[in-house]
C-alpha cells in the first residue's frame, strides 16, 4: 500500500521502553518525573564523587585515630604541622602525649572563691588556638542567683564589675564524665574516653552530625562553624594531635584538660590564669594529690548528678 | 617550650592580681625564691619556717615548689620627690624610732599625722597586733616574737589556719607549674600577692573577655 511504513522504532532495540509510547501527557509526565528522579540521586551522592575543596587526599584516605600505627601518625602529624605553616604562617609542633598509665584526673573549683573575672576563658581561648573571631572558649562562667544551681537561669553575658553580692559564679566546661553520654550518641566514634579519664575528639574522624553537642547536658561541646582565625604571632606552637591543634571546619571539640600540657605533668591553662586561686586539678588515684584533699575535706557536688553521667569535674563552696 | 609558657602565664597571672594602687602595701619582689626544706628553717629567727613545705615530700619530688616572697620591710613614700622627679621613700624606723609606739590604734581616724591613705579593714586588729612597736623593720607574731617581712604568710596563718591548711594542698592561693613535682617545679603566690594585708578582702573586678556564641547571646525576654 501507499503508506510504506516509515522505519518503525518497533524494529529497533528500543534503549528506553519510555522513549516508545506515544507522546501524550501521561508519557510526558514519567520522563519528567524519571529525569527528576535521577536528578535528585546525583545530587545526593554528589558529595561521595568529590574530595571536598578544603580537605586533602591524605586528609580524606585518614584512618581512625586509634587504627594509626606511629608510622602513620607521623606522616599525619607532619602533614598537619606543614597545613599549619601554609594556612596560618606558623610553625608549630603535633605531639601525641599519652595517658599516664595509673593517673585519673580530677578537676574541682571552688565556688566560693571564683568571682567570675573570666580570664579562665581567655586563657583557653588562646592556649587551645581557638577562633579568634568569636572568642571561642570551652569554658562559660555562669552568673548564677545564690539560692539556684538552675544553669539554665545563668547568666553569660554580664558586663559588670564582679563579684555581686547577690550572685555567685561558676564556670562550665567539658565536665569528662565517666559515663558520657557524648560518646554513646557518636555515630562515627570519633570521641571516647581515654584511660586517664579526657574524653577526646579525632577531629580528623568526625563527620559533624553534632549529636554530641545535643546530648551533652553541660553545653560543654562546641561546632567550628568557621575555619578558625587565628593570626600567626597568636598561635600556640606547642599543639597535640588530640587536644588544641587547629580544628578543621566543621567538627566538634571539647576541653580535653589540655592534655598536651597536663599529660606532661603541666598544670590546665584556665587553672594557671586564675587570679583567685579557684582550680584545683590533679590525680584522683593519688590519695596525697591536691584533688583528693578537696574530695575529702570539702563539701563537694557535681552537676546534674541525677543523670547518671558521673562527672570528674567537681564544685564546691568552702 | 613549657618554660617559656609558664613563664608567659605567670607574668599574665601576676599582671591580673593587680596590688592595689596602696603606695603603703608592702612592696613585692617579682623573683621567686624557694622554699628552703622544713628542716633547714630552723634558724630560731621567729619560727620562719613555712608550713607548705610540709605537705611535700622531698624524697619523691625532685622539684621544688618556690613560693614568691615579698622583699623586705616596705619603704613608705612620702609624698615628696627629689630633684630628679623620684619619690622619696623612707624606712618606717625613720619616723618610728623617735615616736612612742600607740596600741590603741586600729582605723584611720586614729591616725592623724601620717598614714593617711592607708585603707584599712582587717577585722578589729591593732595596728600593733602584727607590726612590731620593738622594731619597725619587721613584723611580730602574737606571742610577741619578731618575725621577718618576708615570712609574713606565717603570720597570716596564726588567725587564717584554715586557708593555710588549704593553701598547703594548693585549694588556696593557685599556682604555676606542674601538678605532678616529680615532672617539673611549681609556683606559688604567698598571702600578700593576692590580699593587701590592710584591707585583705579580694579585691573586684572588670571582665574583659567575652566568648560570643550563641549561649552567650542575651534572652529577648530578660
Amino acid at each position: 500500500m501507499s503508506n510504506t511504513a516509515p522505519p518503525d522504532d518497533s524494529n529497533a532495540a528500543p534503549l528506553l521502553p519510555i522513549l516508545n509510547q506515544p507522546s501524550s501527557r501521561r508519557t510526558a509526565l514519567k520522563v519528567a518525573g524519571a529525569a527528576l528522579g535521577l536528578a535528585a540521586f546525583g545530587k545526593a551522592v554528589s558529595p561521595l564523587m568529590v574530595i571536598p575543596e578544603n580537605v586533602s587526599v591524605d586528609e580524606f584516605l585518614q584512618q581512625h585515630y586509634k587504627e594509626l600505627s606511629d608510622d602513620d601518625k607521623s606522616k599525619v602529624f607532619a602533614r598537619l604541622e606543614a597545613e599549619t605553616k601554609e594556612h596560618y604562617g606558623a610553625a608549630v609542633t603535633i605531639s601525641d602525649p599519652q595517658a599516664i598509665p595509673g593517673v585519673k584526673f580530677g578537676y574541682a573549683i571552688s565556688l566560693s572563691k571564683c568571682n567570675g573575672n573570666g580570664a579562665c576563658m581567655e586563657a583557653c581561648n588562646k592556649e587551645n588556638n581557638h577562633h579568634r573571631g568569636v572568642d571561642q572558649s570551652y569554658i562559660r562562667v555562669l552568673e548564677m542567683s545564690k539560692g539556684s544551681l538552675d544553669m539554665e537561669h545563668g547568666s553569660t553575658t554580664y558586663d559588670h564589675t564582679v563579684p555581686q553580692d547577690d550572685k555567685f559564679y561558676m564556670p562550665v566546661q567539658c565536665q569528662q564524665c565517666d559515663n558520657p553520654p557524648c560518646v554513646t550518641v557518636c555515630p562515627v566514634e570519633a570521641t571516647w574516653k581515654e584511660d586517664d579519664g579526657i574524653v577526646v575528639v579525632d577531629y580528623n574522624w568526625c563527620i559533624g552530625c553534632r549529636y554530641c553537642e545535643a546530648a551533652c547536658p553541660y553545653h560543654a561541646r562546641r561546632f567550628n562553624w568557621e575555619q578558625p582565625e587565628i593570626p600567626a604571632e597568636d598561635v600556640n606552637p606547642v599543639q597535640a594531635y588530640l587536644s588544641n591543634r587547629i580544628r578543621p571546619q566543621g567538627t566538634m571539640e571539647k576541653c580535653h584538660y589540655c592534655l598536651h600540657r597536663t599529660r606532661e605533668g603541666r598544670a590546665p591553662a584556665c587553672l594557671e590564669a586564675c587570679p583567685t586561686g579557684a582550680r584545683v586539678f590533679g590525680d584522683m588515684n593519688d590519695p596525697e594529690s591536691d584533688i583528693n584533699y578537696v574530695l575529702k575535706n570539702k563539701r563537694v557536688f557535681v552537676l546534674k548528678e541525677e543523670l547518671g553521667t558521673q562527672p570528674s569535674f567537681f564544685y564546691f563552696f568552702d | 617550650m613549657s618554660v617559656g609558657l609558664v613563664a608567659i602565664t605567670g607574668l599574665y597571672l601576676a599582671a591580673n592580681i593587680g596590688s592595689p594602687p596602696d603606695p603603703e602595701s608592702s612592696r613585692l619582689s617579682p623573683v621567686t625564691s624557694a622554699v628552703p626544706p622544713a628542716k633547714s628553717t630552723a634558724d630560731g629567727v621567729g619560727g620562719s619556717e613555712l608550713p607548705a613545705s610540709r605537705s611535700t615530700s622531698e624524697d619523691a619530688n625532685p622539684y621544688p615548689t618556690t613560693i614568691r616572697k615579698p622583699i623586705g620591710p616596705p619603704q613608705v613614700l612620702t609624698g615628696i620627690t627629689d630633684p630628679h622627679g623620684n619619690a622619696v621613700t623612707v624606712s618606717c624606723s625613720t619616723c618610728h624610732a623617735t615616736r612612742k609606739p600607740n596600741t590603741e590604734n586600729k582605723t584611720m581616724a586614729d591616725m592623724n599625722e601620717f598614714h593617711g591613705s592607708l585603707k584599712i579593714a582587717h577585722g578589729n586588729i591593732s595596728c600593733l597586733s602584727c607590726h612590731n612597736a620593738n622594731d619597725y623593720g619587721s613584723l611580730k607574731l602574737a606571742d610577741g616574737s619578731r618575725i621577718e617581712f618576708t615570712e609574713v604568710m606565717s603570720l597570716c596563718a596564726q588567725c587564717h589556719g584554715p586557708q593555710m591548711r588549704d593553701y598547703e594542698h594548693n585549694v588556696h592561693g593557685g599556682m604555676n607549674g606542674y601538678w605532678d613535682l616529680t615532672k617539673g617545679s611549681r609556683q606559688k603566690n604567698n598571702c600578700i600577692d593576692c590580699h593587701n594585708p590592710h584591707s585583705p578582702q579580694f579585691p573586684k573586678m572588670q571582665p574583659t573577655f567575652k566568648p560570643r556564641d550563641r549561649f552567650l547571646q542575651a534572652h529577648p525576654h530578660e
